[in-house]
């Protein structure tokens, strides 16, 4: 379907769960866990401030854009950071996302 | 004891909001709040980020947000308990509740109106096998005295403003002051990271970047910790480790009041006034949730207006509910003011 996407998501318990996301709405990463109801806190709302949106990025995909200032702050200070680490509420979703396969990060 | 009529339990937008609408119906309200200040999240996370879809508001700080909360209710004259978490909860008769802080203060009310946000703000802790067995024995979480550390080594980790702020306030006062970060940047204040290089400079900080603690020694109290800086493990000698990594929210003791709880929220009645299961205790804002439930805070006033309705209704079961309009009945406070509209003159014309 014309911009619309899908997104596997791995959650904590291993279960993997299939998104079908717009991508022409102005959604993130994080605002469809949210809105699939998977278990990602997103407590800031999407400020990059809380890192509850703590996702590992399992696939090679083009157009996920690089991280700010802010997201590598932040991520350096969470215990749990890796090299594929990002915060799903810094990523807004593009048609050329359509594959991408995330796992959420425990705390 | 401090008594009041409905005893609110959090002090941010929909819990403030909460006692300019209990006020409107003559209820006194007293809140009780984990962190130090009002506003909950708003004053915490983010008091100089812009929010645009308050009504009437185009654009508002977060902390000019709670600063015209508080002006708005301050007639009403509220009660706060700051920084300090509700953890029991006790029906003492029909109408009467009791609620106990982790200090102990005893608060009584005839309602509750939970306005908890996302719960209570805790520590975020690092992934060391052995720092709970330390935890109050040489690790602690938060400088609550700092006069405790006078003369004592101490080690801080983190990046951010606590860190930072922390670690030059202690620094005047501590026998030696480490300070450890995961990477050389920093996330603080800008301000903050010059005072930290100078006194790095002047020998006043010890600093390790980019390092991290990894592991902790003692017997019965802290010792020391291991250091892992590029590559090589150091033991540093040490009364303290203050970990400063932030704060995670939980809902902590409120999920063993008997409230029905549905993926860490409280689930209340949204078609009529959002009571939870207990009759008596209401849940507003992002704590509560119910189908189709949006966290927005112009959600959480619209809530409290309901849940005040209903514990007027409750409160006062032979009195007749009468919605009022402020413009029009004017708002009196608790504290002898009076706001109206002015009065229209009406003049003839001969």
């Amino acid at each position: 379907m014309k911009n619309e996407i899908i997104i596997t998501v791995k959650d904590l318990k291993g279960k993997h769960h299939i998104l079908h996301c717009p991508t022409d709405m102005g959604f993130t990463l994080k605002d469809m866990c949210v809105a699939y109801e998977l278990p990602m806190e997103a407590v800031c709302g999407g400020m990059a401030m809380c890192a509850t949106c703590h996702c590992y990025i399992l696939n090679d995909i083009i157009g996920i854009p690089q991280k700010n200032d802010a997201e590598t702050a932040l991520l350096s200070e969470v215990m749990t950071t890796t090299a594929n680490s990002r915060l799903a509420c810094q990523i807004p979703l593009t048609n050329e996302m359509n594959g991408l396969y995330i796992e959420i990060a425990s705390e | 004891m401090i008594e009041t009529d409905i005893l609110i339990i959090g002090a941010g937008p929909a819990g403030l909001f909460t006692v300019f609408e209990a006020g409107l119906l003559k209820m006194r309200c007293h809140i009780i709040d984990a962190l130090p200040q009002i506003g909950g999240q708003l004053s915490e996370l983010y008091p100089k980020k812009p929010i645009f879809d308050i009504p009437g508001f185009p654009s508002v700080l977060a902390g000019g947000l709670i600063d015209n909360l508080y002006e708005q209710i301050k007639q009403f004259k509220p009660g706060f308990t700051l920084n300090e978490y509700a953890i029991n909860l006790t029906k003492i008769e029909e109408n009467l509740f009791e609620v106990t802080t982790n200090k102990g203060t005893v608060h009584r009310a005839k309602a509750i109106v939970i306005a908890g946000g996302l719960g209570s703000f805790e520590p975020k802790k690092p992934l060391i096998d052995e720092i709970s067995s330390f935890e109050e024995k040489g690790v602690n979480y938060f400088v609550k005295n700092p006069e405790d550390y006078t003369g004592k080594n101490v080690v801080i980790a983190g990046g951010g403003d606590s860190a930072l702020d922390w670690a030059i306030h202690l620094s005047e006062i501590t026998s030696s002051l480490t300070l450890i970060h995961r990477r050389n940047e920093f996330r603080g204040a800008l301000d903050s990271v010059e005072k930290v290089r100078l006194l790095k400079q002047k020998g006043k900080i010890n600093l390790i970047t980019p390092a991290e603690v990894t592991q902790l020694h003692g017997n019965e109290t802290l010792e020391a910790v291991s250091v892992e800086h590029e590559g090589e493990t150091k033991t540093i000698k040490t009364d303290y480790f203050i970990p400063l990594f932030g704060l995670v929210p939980r809902l902590g003791p409120i999920a063993n009041w008997g409230l029905e709880i549905e993926r860490n929220a409280v689930k209340v009645d949204n078609s009529t006034d959002y009571s939870t299961n207990i009759p008596g205790i209401y849940a507003v804002g992002d704590i509560n949730t119910y189908p189709h439930k949006m966290k927005l805070i112009l959600c959480g006033f619209h809530e409290a207006a309901m849940a005040c309705q209903s514990i007027y209704q409750r409160l006062n079961p032979n009195k007749k509910f009468v919605l009022k309009y402020t413009t029009v009945s004017g708002i009196d406070g608790f504290d002898g003011t009076r706001k109206e509209a002015e009065k229209q003159v009406v003049a003839s014309i001969d």
